[in-house]
């Protein structure tokens, strides 16, 4: 045999013993099952006892209807529209000579659309009071054209065209020379689509912080724009302007949209919104809200992590097991990869029953579960199994290095989940306080969990709280995982210098 | 009080005094009970009319009871980790006057410093609270200190409670921060009023701390000392748990 061979052969032994120590103490396979249970339960729990209502009328409330989009993400999809048919390629051509709104994002152009229905394909060209002039199309896309707000001494010329499928929007200081901001391939558009101008604006949103209390007012807004010098290309079918308040009059729609004519001017009032759906600004459930019970999970695996260690300096059993592998390195390298793998199956039976039962549990109450691609629902089931089996070797380590298991959970709960509870799992901290605490403590590891998506072109806050981490998932986790090797490596340093 | 009692007492008290760690986790309770309620009271500006500076400024209290908690594990758990539980039950062969002690020593140990970090925080939320201050001796602010404070003991009795039923510091640890932490968090999640309503009205953590409150008390989920009263039944369960376990095993 092979000194190599023989190597390995004795870590495979050396794995083998600590499964054995694993499996034959009863109360550390109930910790683990705890474990399971908790992550699990807590968020089953969550999920029955969520249900959607949106404000309704007279105080009322009603249950949560959500708008899909081409891609069958949730979006927003309600604005003032003012439209005519148009039958295969044509443009449009606009000034915009004044708009009123308080909100940045509140918006105003030209937009084609596949029919008035809420949630269909779409392309505009638009001005917004805060962000310049852009082209937005099927709800995610956003491209910036010149930026600038619009007055009357500073109007805005906007021109939209179509040719086949192919959307074009663009920009002009002058209505004579003109830039293009960005140009859509829109598969969905039929050969006659509706083409006019619209008026949005997201509502009245505005954040509260402080150390005990963070809430978010959201009420209603209206927006007001006056278009002139209209000039329609290509096939329109008639002269006449319809005005439709586009999508549902529930939710965050208050104030109803409409339209005044003087001569070749119009001016359209609308509220509402056209973009993808960001929670919490609509009830939309991400998935992850069914991984709550993971910080309570994690406190039951990192227990029993950390008596794994602490209970052999108890009963003396570390100078056997020392004596029986002097590579010392190695006895911790088989700790690690068993308890390791150990928390990663309970922890993956414990995430995948709480997404996939919780989340049949919250659109059984009616709740919009947001839809997201496979992949990324899988990052944040298996990333929370990854995350227990990290924290499982993190608490070991620990737990080797104090040798006190009070000192060590205390050590494991204050720096990883209380990080976690004080920010994201209630709003104690301001949100750029408690950003810095996700970006620097062990409880960014959490970021795997995250399945939403920031979207520049909606304000909302994106705030730990309302699951919008600091660091990005993989990197958050490659956070924890730093912690983790070095807790590993000071831990593999003290074995071979202290006596056992 | 008998002899045998007191020895036994005596006992407790040398135990704990000579243990560095309980005068870290004294001076602990204090120290971060008055950081954070004189922060929670500096940071809160009062604007809408239902804010309630005298439970701003115990917030404190929230993060003290987990040195409360530590110090109580320690009171029992260390035993069991070094093995003089063995030493301490056999020469109190009645293992309810162990329970007793340990409950005595706890109660002594708590109350007077529970006492100064609650009474601090007022006097602390009171100086730092912007604009105005508050009246200290009315009977809703002495009931919100008063029920501080057993909130604090109660909390050591029911983490006391619990390491006797699980042996094991880390576990007890775990056990009892997860069920005060649990409810709240999950509380702030679920959006059924009347679940919501339930948990807060049966955890622990919440329904004992609504004795902090002074204003809108008709709003709570549970009154100020209904709610104490409900963490006095889980202390009372704990301790039941841990006795029972504690008469049914020698160690």
């Amino acid at each position: 045999m092979s000194a190599g061979t023989a190597e390995r052969s004795g870590f495979a032994r050396l794995l083998s013993a600590e499964w054995t120590k694993l499996r034959t103490v009863r109360g550390w396979l109930i910790g683990l099952a705890v474990g399971a249970l908790l992550t699990a339960g807590v968020g089953m729990f969550i999920a029955s006892a969520t249900v959607c209502s949106q404000p309704g009328p007279n105080g009322s409330f009603v249950a949560c209807s959500n708008t899909s989009g081409p891609d069958g993400r949730e979006v927003t999809d309600r604005f003032f529209f003012l439209h005519r048919p148009l039958t295969g390629n044509g443009q449009l051509t606009v000034r915009i000579t004044d708009v009123r709104a308080a909100q940045a994002w509140a918006k105003a152009g030209i937009i084609i659309k596949q029919n008035t229905r809420s949630g269909s394909s779409y392309a505009a060209i638009m001005v917004t009071p805060g962000h310049g002039v852009r082209m937005q199309y099927d709800f995610t896309h956003d491209v910036a054209g010149p930026s600038g707000a619009v007055s009357r001494t500073a109007p805005r010329w906007l021109r939209l065209t179509r040719a086949g499928n192919r959307v074009t929007g663009e920009a002009s200081g002058d209505g004579r020379h003109w830039t293009t901001v960005g140009t859509a391939t829109l598969t969905a558009l039929p050969r006659t689509a509706q083409l006019g101008l619209f008026v949005g604006t997201p509502p009245d949103s505005g954040l509260t912080q402080s150390l005990t209390e963070s809430t978010q007012h959201v009420g209603s807004a209206l927006a007001t724009a006056r278009f002139d010098q209209l000039t329609v290309a290509g096939g329109t079918t008639g002269t006449s302007w319809t005005g439709t308040d586009i999508g549902d009059t529930g939710g965050m729609r208050t104030a109803a949209g409409g339209r005044q004519r003087e001569g070749d001017a119009f001016t359209l009032h609308g509220s509402g919104d056209i973009g993808p759906a960001v929670s919490p600004l609509l009830p939309v459930t991400p998935i992850e809200r069914t991984l709550i019970g993971t910080f309570a999970g994690l406190i039951a695996v990192a227990v029993v992590a950390i008596a794994f260690v602490t209970a052999e300096y108890r009963r003396g059993m570390v100078r056997s097991t020392l004596a029986a592998s002097p590579r010392r390195i190695r006895v911790l390298a088989a700790k690690a990869v068993v308890m390791g793998s150990a928390a990663f199956v309970v922890g993956l039976a414990g995430s995948a029953a709480a997404v996939a039962l919780g989340s049949m549990l919250l659109r059984a109450n009616g709740n919009a579960v947001a839809a997201v691609p496979l992949g990324t629902e899988l990052r944040a089931i298996v990333g929370t199994a990854a995350l227990l089996a990290v924290t499982a070797i993190l608490a070991m380590a620990v737990g080797s290095i104090v040798r006190h298991s009070a000192a060590a959970i205390t050590l494991v709960i204050a720096g990883l989940v209380f990080p976690y509870l004080v920010t994201a799992g209630a709003p104690v901290l301001p949100a750029a306080t408690a950003n810095w605490v996700l970006r620097l403590s062990p409880a960014a590891g959490f970021a795997i969990q995250q399945t939403q998506v920031r979207y520049p072109q909606v304000d909302t806050a994106y705030t730990p709280f309302n699951g919008y981490f600091p660091l990005s998932p993989w990197l958050g986790f490659a956070v924890l995982c730093g912690y983790a090797v070095l807790a590993l490596a000071v831990a593999g340093f003290l074995l071979r210098r202290r006596d056992a | 009080m008998n002899a045998a009692a007191w020895r036994l007492l005596r006992a407790e008290w040398t135990k704990a005094h000579t243990v560095s760690s309980t005068g870290w986790l004294v001076a602990a309770i204090a120290g971060t009970t008055l950081a954070l309620g004189g922060a929670a009271a500096a940071a809160t500006h009062c604007s809408s009319g239902s804010c309630d500076p005298i439970r701003t400024s115990l917030t404190g209290v929230q993060l003290g009871q987990v040195a409360v908690v530590l110090l109580a594990v320690l009171a029992v758990g260390t035993e069991y980790s070094t093995g003089t539980i063995q030493a301490t039950l056999a020469a109190a062969p009645r293992h309810g006057r162990v329970l007793a002690a340990k409950v005595t020593l706890l109660c002594a140990l708590v109350l007077p410093v529970g006492a100064a970090s609650v009474a601090g925080s007022l006097l602390v939320g009171r100086a730092v609270s912007p604009g105005h201050g508050f009246r200290l001796l009315t009977a809703s602010a002495l009931r919100a200190a008063g029920g501080s404070v057993l909130y604090l003991v109660l909390i050591a009795l029911l983490t006391l409670g619990v390491t006797f039923a699980v042996r094991n510091s880390a576990a007890a640890i775990g056990t009892v921060l997860a069920l005060l932490y649990l409810t709240p968090i999950v509380a702030g999640v679920v959006t059924d009023t009347r679940w919501q309503r339930h948990l807060l009205q049966l955890a622990p953590m919440s329904a004992g701390l609504s004795v902090q409150a002074t204003v809108g008390i008709h709003d709570l989920p549970i009154g100020p000392w209904p709610g104490l009263g409900v963490l006095a039944g889980w202390t009372a369960a704990a301790l039941l748990a841990g006795a029972t376990i504690l008469w049914r095993r020698d160690t």
